[in-house]
């Protein structure tokens, strides 16, 4: 059976002034001053251009965009529900192609890309990402990380960092760090498990030109692709909304984010810093971590130390013992 | 495209035209509580502001080689403040405009 494949090949670009000027994420949606979630699909659909269908899985991309019946959307866009990204975008690419081999959709395939928070990623939405990627759709998965579910009102999720105050970890006589785990590693849980993934990679707000390029390079490469975009929210973070630019390039400048692309199993690196800053000058800009001792930053900056002796590959890290009493 | 016959057709639930260029029925200048400034003398087109802005709120006028703001819509979060590279921008407080959004007497 004859599957399509794109035939469009998007360019990479060099510098910020040949990004592209048309925009396909308008002015005109709620979401927070500042937002940098927002500022990532800016970026995203910029970069993937008009021959492109968004999946908008429940979260603030969705709810703080889309709502009053107007969107900010120039392209199709579609809302899944926050745990079936992946499977909508499963059906709209499948479609595709059964509609392209009975002749009856003359045009190019289309980019297909589901923007889904961290929570529609990998927590509740994890389910069917993994079954869009083990199934070989060729689609991308992008999970704009504001490390917390973040629309209901900033309450952890997996990528929320150790330490981190949420509405459900806050921090306590009980519990004085807020938040007790770790996070999970969402491009690892990518490349381990799914072998029909072929381009994972790692962007950032605060390196446009490299997630432009990162966004074009997924989307040529057939078959399923991940991206794993850092993007800092002022409202759940607790900075000012001046500075979303400002800490998205701290977290990288700290270790706290690493930007590399894994292509057929080699990794790349992107913007790595000659010299890494100490992880409390990433911390002490946000009011989420403003509770944290200097033995909770220790613990802080020895995972990201662990971390960064070989960024992307998963490092053993510490569990927190059960709690003694109910 | 497709021929479905008529009494099979379903209206499309929540189905929105896409806006083309900006959404007016979602307008956020007012809630602009201080306004960027641009000195153009200072500017040097780094484009950091026109980059940056979640919003897409500058763009580049290519002829007049100058960075355009959209009142209408910044929402005034200050991101391009703080990433202008030779501090042609600034910030005022929006009351400080004749037309500042607060003294607008309609506000959408
Ligand atoms: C099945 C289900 N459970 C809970 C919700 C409530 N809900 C709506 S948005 C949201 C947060 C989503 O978080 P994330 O995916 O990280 O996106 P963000 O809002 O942070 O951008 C939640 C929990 C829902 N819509 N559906
Ligand atoms: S809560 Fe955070 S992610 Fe949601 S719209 Fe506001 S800044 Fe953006
Ligand atoms: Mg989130």
């Amino acid at each position: 059976m004859a599957v399509a494949v794109k035939t469009q090949t998007l360019s990479p670009i060099k510098k910020i002034r040949s990004v592209p000027t048309e925009e396909y994420y308008v002015p005109g949606h709620r979401t927070c001053a500042g937002c940098g979630p927002a500022l990532q699909y800016k970026l995203v659909a910029k970069a993937a251009g008009p021959n492109t269908i968004f999946i908008g899985p429940t979260g603030c991309m969705y709810v703080a965009n889309s709502s009053y019946l107007c969107t900010p959307y120039a392209v199709p866009w579609i809302h899944a529900q926050i745990t079936n990204g992946g499977a909508v975008a499963s059906g709209i690419e499948a479609a595709y192609q059964v509609l392209i081999r009975k002749g009856k959709w003359e045009g190019e395939l289309p980019n297909v890309i589901v923007m889904a928070g961290d929570g529609g990623s990998v927590d509740i939405g994890l389910q069917a990402m993994s079954a869009m990627m083990y199934r070989g759709h060729d689609a991308l998965f992008i999970c704009y990380d504001n490390e917390a579910y973040a629309n209901t009102g900033i309450q952890t999720s997996p990528t929320t960092p150790y330490g981190g105050n949420t509405t459900f970890t806050p921090p306590g006589p009980a519990i004085p760090e807020g938040k007790r785990l770790f996070p999970k590693d969402p491009p690892q849980l990518v490349i381990g498990g799914h072998p029909a993934v072929k381009y994972v990679a790692t962007a950032s707000v605060a390196y446009p030109v490299d997630l432009i390029n990162k966004v074009r390079k997924a989307l040529n490469v057939p078959g399923p692709t991940f991206l794993h975009i850092h993007a800092p929210c002022p409202k759940g973070w607790k900075f000012d909304e001046s500075k979303t630019v400002e800490v998205a390039k701290l977290a990288i400048q700290t270790g706290m984010w690493v930007l590399y692309e894994w292509e057929n199993g080699e990794f790349k690196y992107q913007h790595k810093p000659k010299e890494y800053k100490p992880v409390r000058e990433y911390l002490k800009v946000q009011n989420r971590f403003a509770h944290l001792t200097e033995a909770h930053i220790a613990k802080m900056q020895a995972f990201v130390d662990a971390k960064l002796k070989a960024p992307g590959i998963p490092v053993e890290i510490p569990v927190p013992p059960p709690r003694a009493t109910a | 495209m497709f021929d479905i016959p008529k009494e099979r057709e379903v209206p499309f639930a929540g189905v929105t035209p896409a806006p083309v260029g900006e959404q007016p029925m979602m307008i956020t200048g007012n809630w602009r509580t201080y306004r960027p400034v641009i000195d153009h003398e200072k500017c040097n087109l780094c484009m950091n502001c026109v980059i940056f802005c979640p919003d897409a709120c500058w763009q580049l006028n290519e002829a007049e080689e100058e960075v355009v703001w959209n009142s209408k819509y910044c929402k005034g979060c200050l991101i391009c403040v703080n990433e202008c590279t030779t501090a042609a921008l600034t910030k005022t407080y929006e009351l400080d405009f004749e037309d500042g959004v607060v003294r607008l007497e309609k506000l959408f």
